[in-house]
C-alpha cells in the first residue's frame, strides 16, 4: 500500500489530534504490536527473547527517559546510569524488605524513588546548562556509584544485588528460574504502557513547555512558563523512566548484578542511543536502542556466518569504532538521528513517484 | 470631542499629505511608567522616562537606533529590571515586573529578532501561547484522555481561529525554523495573540518586510485592536506606518524622552525633526 496522506481529509480536530493521524502509520503500529505481543513470543527462541528482546526493551525505556530530558527539554545528562542504579537497588531492597509487595508495585515505587533523586540532582539546572550541567549530572553519577558501592546497607552487605523471584497471577516472572517468555511479557507490558504515556506527554502542554525551554528559554518565560518546575518535572519523569529501566534490567535480564554495572559507561550507552535514534523522538528512542543492542550481536555472529572468523577482541574494537563514527556522523550530519532519516524516507515516499 | 471618530483609514503605507488628527480618545490608563532609569554598567539605556499607555489605544514608540526602545519594552514585561522608577500596571504600582507575572497579568510581546521555538511547528508554537490557560496536570496529560483531551481540543480550536485570522493555514504543520522571515513574524504575533493579552508589545513587527507584507501586518494590528480591544504598544521605524496606525507616539533619543503626543504633534515637534526625522532611518 502506498504511503499517502492524500484523500485522508480530517473533518475535525479530534482526528487530527490522534496519536497517529495517518492511516498507514496506524497500520504499521498495529503490525509492530502484533509482532511484539504475539509473533515474537510464539516463535522466538529463548536466546532471542532474553539476549535480544528484553535487552532491547529495558534500554528503550531508559532511552525514552533520557530523550525526555535531553531531546525534548534540551538538558544534557550523563547521570542515566546512576538513576538506573537507584531503580535497581530500590527494587532489590523493596522486594527483600516487603516480600508480599507485588513486583509491579516494586518497579513503580522504585521509579518514584529514582524520580525523587532525579529532582535533587536536577536542581542545578535552573542556573547552569550545556556543558556545565553535563558535568553536574556526571557528579551525580559518580556520587551514586560510590554510594551503592560503599554503603553496605544498599546491597545487604553482599557484593551483588539480586533479582528476587516474584510471581504475577501465580506465575513466576523474575529471578533465574523464570521462563524467558514470562520475563519478556513483563518487560513488554511496561515498555508498551510507558512509551504510550511518554508519547502523550510530549504532544501535550507539558511537552510543548519542555520544547519551548529547549528552543528558547527566554521566550518561554515571556509566555509564562516557569523554568524551574518545568525542568524539574523533566528530570523527575526522566529519572522515573531510568529507574524503572534499571529495575527491569536487574530483575528481568541480569538476575544478579554488582552495582558498578550501572557506571558511567551505561550512561554513555543510553546517551548514544538517544543521539543515534534521534533527539526529541519517542520512536527514535526505540530505533537507537535496537541499533546499539544489535551491533555487538551482529559483530560477534556475522563474521562466523560469513566464514570470516575475527577474534572477540577485534569485534570489541570494531564495535567502538563503529559507535564512534556513527556518533560523529549523526552529531554533524543528522542531529535528529535515525528517526529523522525514517521521516525523510516517508516524506519521499509520500511524493513518490512524482518528486515535485 | 466630536471630531474624534472610530473609523480608521486602511493604512496606505508611506502615505503623504496632511497629518491626520487624533482619531480617537482614550481616558482610562492601563500602564504608567514613571522616572524609569536603566543602565548597563556605564551605558545609560534609559534615563527618567515617564509616559502612560491607555486602554485600547495603539501607542507607538519611535526613535533612532540605540535610543532605548527595545529596552523600554523589556522593562515593561519584566525582562530588564530598572535601577529606578515605578511601573503602574492595572492600578498596581511596583518597582519592577517579572516576565512570568507579566504574562499572567495579560502582557504579551514579540521580539525584534524573532524569538520563536525553532524546532516546533507553527501550530505548536501558537499552542504554547495557551499554556497559562491549560489547567490539567501532567498525569492527565499522560493519559491524553477525557478532560485532558477535551481541554487540548478547546485550545486547539482557539488556536485555529488565530491561524485563520492570520491566514497561515498552509504552514500549520511546518517547523517554524524553515519559514521565511515575514511568516515567522506572523507566527510570533500569533503566539502572542494566543495569550489573549490585554497589552500587546510589538518590537518592530514590520522590520525587513516588503510593502505588501507591511500592509498585511498593519491590517492585523488594526483588526486586533478593533475586534478584541487589545491595547498595543509598538516600536516601528517606518514613519508612514506610525503616522497611520498609532493614536499617540512616544519619541526616545539616547535614552531620553524627547516628545510625547499625537502623531501630528510629534511630527511637528522641532526637536523630533532634528533628532529623528531629519536623519535617515532604516
Ligand atoms: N542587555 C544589554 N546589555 C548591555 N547593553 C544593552 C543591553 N540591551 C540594550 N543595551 C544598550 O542599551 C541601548 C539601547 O538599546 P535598545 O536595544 O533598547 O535600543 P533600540 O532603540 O531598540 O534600538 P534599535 O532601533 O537598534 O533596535 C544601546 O546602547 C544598547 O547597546
Ligand atoms: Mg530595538
Amino acid at each position: 500500500m502506498l504511503y499517502r496522506e492524500a484523500g485522508q481529509f480530517k473533518t475535525n480536530y479530534v482526528a487530527d489530534q490522534a496519536i497517529f493521524p495517518i492511516r498507514q502509520d496506524r497500520i504499521g503500529m498495529a503490525i509492530v504490536l502484533l509482532f511484539a505481543w504475539v509473533i515474537i513470543p510464539a516463535f522466538g527462541s529463548d536466546y532471542f527473547l532474553e539476549i535480544i528482546m528484553i535487552n532491547f526493551l529495558f534500554f528503550s525505556l531508559a532511552a525514552i527517559g533520557l530523550n525526555i530530558l535531553t531531546g525534548y527539554t534540551g538538558l544534557i545528562s550523563l547521570g542515566t546510569g546512576g538513576f538506573m542504579a537507584v531503580g535497581a537497588v530500590a527494587s532489590y531492597k523493596l522486594a527483600v524488605i516487603f516480600p508480599d509487595l507485588s513486583i509491579i508495585l516494586v518497579f513503580l515505587i522504585s521509579g518514584l524513588i529514582a524520580a525523587a533523586v532525579g529532582i535533587v540532582f536536577g536542581l542545578p539546572s535552573l542556573r547552569i546548562k550545556g556543558f556545565y550541567l553535563a558535568v553536574a549530572t556526571l557528579a551525580a553519577q559518580f556520587f551514586l556509584d560510590w554510594l551503592f558501592l560503599r554503603v553496605d546497607w544498599f546491597t545487604n552487605s553482599s557484593t551483588a544485588i539480586e533479582g528476587v523471584p516474584k510471581t504475577v497471577f501465580g506465575y513466576l516472572v523474575t529471578g533465574p528460574n523464570a521462563e524467558p517468555f514470562a520475563k519478556y511479557y513483563v518487560a513488554l507490558a511496561f515498555v508498551s504502557v510507558f512509551a504510550l504515556l511518554a508519547k502523550n506527554l510530549v504532544r501535550s502542554a507539558i511537552g510543548r513547555a519542555w520544547m519551548a525551554i529547549r528552543d528558547m528559554d527566554i521566550a518561554a518565560e515571556i509566555i509564562g512558563i516557569r523554568p524551574l518546575p518545568t525542568k524539574l518535572l523533566a528530570f523527575a519523569i526522566s529519572a522515573f523512566y531510568s529507574g524503572v529501566a534499571g529495575s527491569l534490567m536487574l530483575f528481568l535480564f541480569y538476575d544478579s548484578a554488582e552495582p558498578d554495572l550501572f557506571d558511567i559507561n551505561l550512561s554513555f550507552k543510553v546517551l548514544f542511543m538517544v543521539i543515534i535514534g534521534g533527539l526529541g523522538s519517542i520512536a527514535g528512542s526505540f530505533m537507537g536502542a535496537a541499533f546499539i543492542v544489535m551491533i555487538p550481536i551482529i559483530l560477534t555472529n556475522a563474521p562466523d556466518l560469513l566464514g570470516l572468523p575475527i577474534s572477540s577482541d577485534l569485534a570489541k574494537h570494531l564495535e567502538f569504532m563503529i559507535f564512534g563514527a556513527l556518533i560523529v556522523f549523526f552529531l554533524i550530519v543528522e542531529p535528529n538521528g535515525l528517526a529523522r532519516l525514517w521521516q525523510i524516507a516517508k516524506e519521499k515516499l509520500r511524493l513518490w513517484p512524482f518528486p515535485y | 470631542m466630536t471630531a474624534a471618530t472610530l473609523e480608521r483609514p486602511v493604512p496606505p503605507v508611506q502615505s503623504e499629505g496632511p497629518a491626520p488628527a487624533a482619531r480617537r480618545n482614550f481616558s482610562e490608563e492601563l500602564l504608567k511608567v514613571e522616572d524609569i532609569s536603566l543602565s548597563f554598567g556605564g551605558v545609560k539605556a534609559l534615563s527618567n522616562i515617564s509616559f502612560d499607555i491607555r486602554k485600547h489605544e495603539i501607542r507607538a514608540i519611535i526613535g533612532p537606533n540605540g535610543a532605548g526602545k527595545s529596552s523600554m519594552l523589556n522593562v515593561i514585561n519584566g525582562f530588564y529590571h530598572p535601577q529606578e522608577g515605578t511601573i503602574t500596571y492595572k492600578g498596581n504600582a511596583r518597582h519592577q515586573m517579572r516576565p512570568h507575572e507579566a504574562a499572567k497579568t495579560g502582557i504579551a510581546r514579540t521580539f525584534q529578532n524573532i524569538a520563536l521555538f525553532k524546532g516546533m511547528s507553527t501550530l505548536d508554537n501558537i499552542m504554547t501561547g495557551r499554556l497559562l490557560r491549560m489547567r490539567r496536570n501532567f498525569l492527565w496529560q499522560a493519559l491524553y484522555w477525557g478532560p485532558a483531551l477535551k481541554e487540548e481540543l478547546e485550545h486547539r480550536e482557539k488556536v485555529e481561529a488565530i491561524i485563520d485570522f492570520l491566514e497561515i493555514q498552509a504552514i500549520r504543520k511546518t517547523p517554524v525554523g524553515r519559514l521565511p522571515y515575514g511568516l515567522q513574524k506572523r507566527v510570533e504575533l500569533g503566539r502572542a495573540l494566543a495569550m489573549e493579552p490585554e497589552l500587546l508589545l510589538l518590537d518592530e513587527p514590520m522590520a525587513g518586510m516588503n510593502v505588501e507584507e507591511k500592509e498585511d501586518m498593519c491590517r492585523f494590528i488594526l483588526d486586533v485592536n478593533d475586534e478584541f480591544g487589545t491595547t498595543i504598544a509598538l516600536i516601528e521605524h517606518d514613519m508612514g506606518v506610525v503616522m497611520d496606525i498609532s493614536d499617540r507616539v512616544v519619541v526616545l533619543d539616547y535614552g531620553r524622552l524627547l516628545a510625547d503626543g499625537t502623531p501630528s504633534e510629534v511630527r511637528a515637534n522641532k526637536q523630533v525633526i532634528d533628532a529623528y526625522l531629519g536623519v535617515s532611518h532604516d
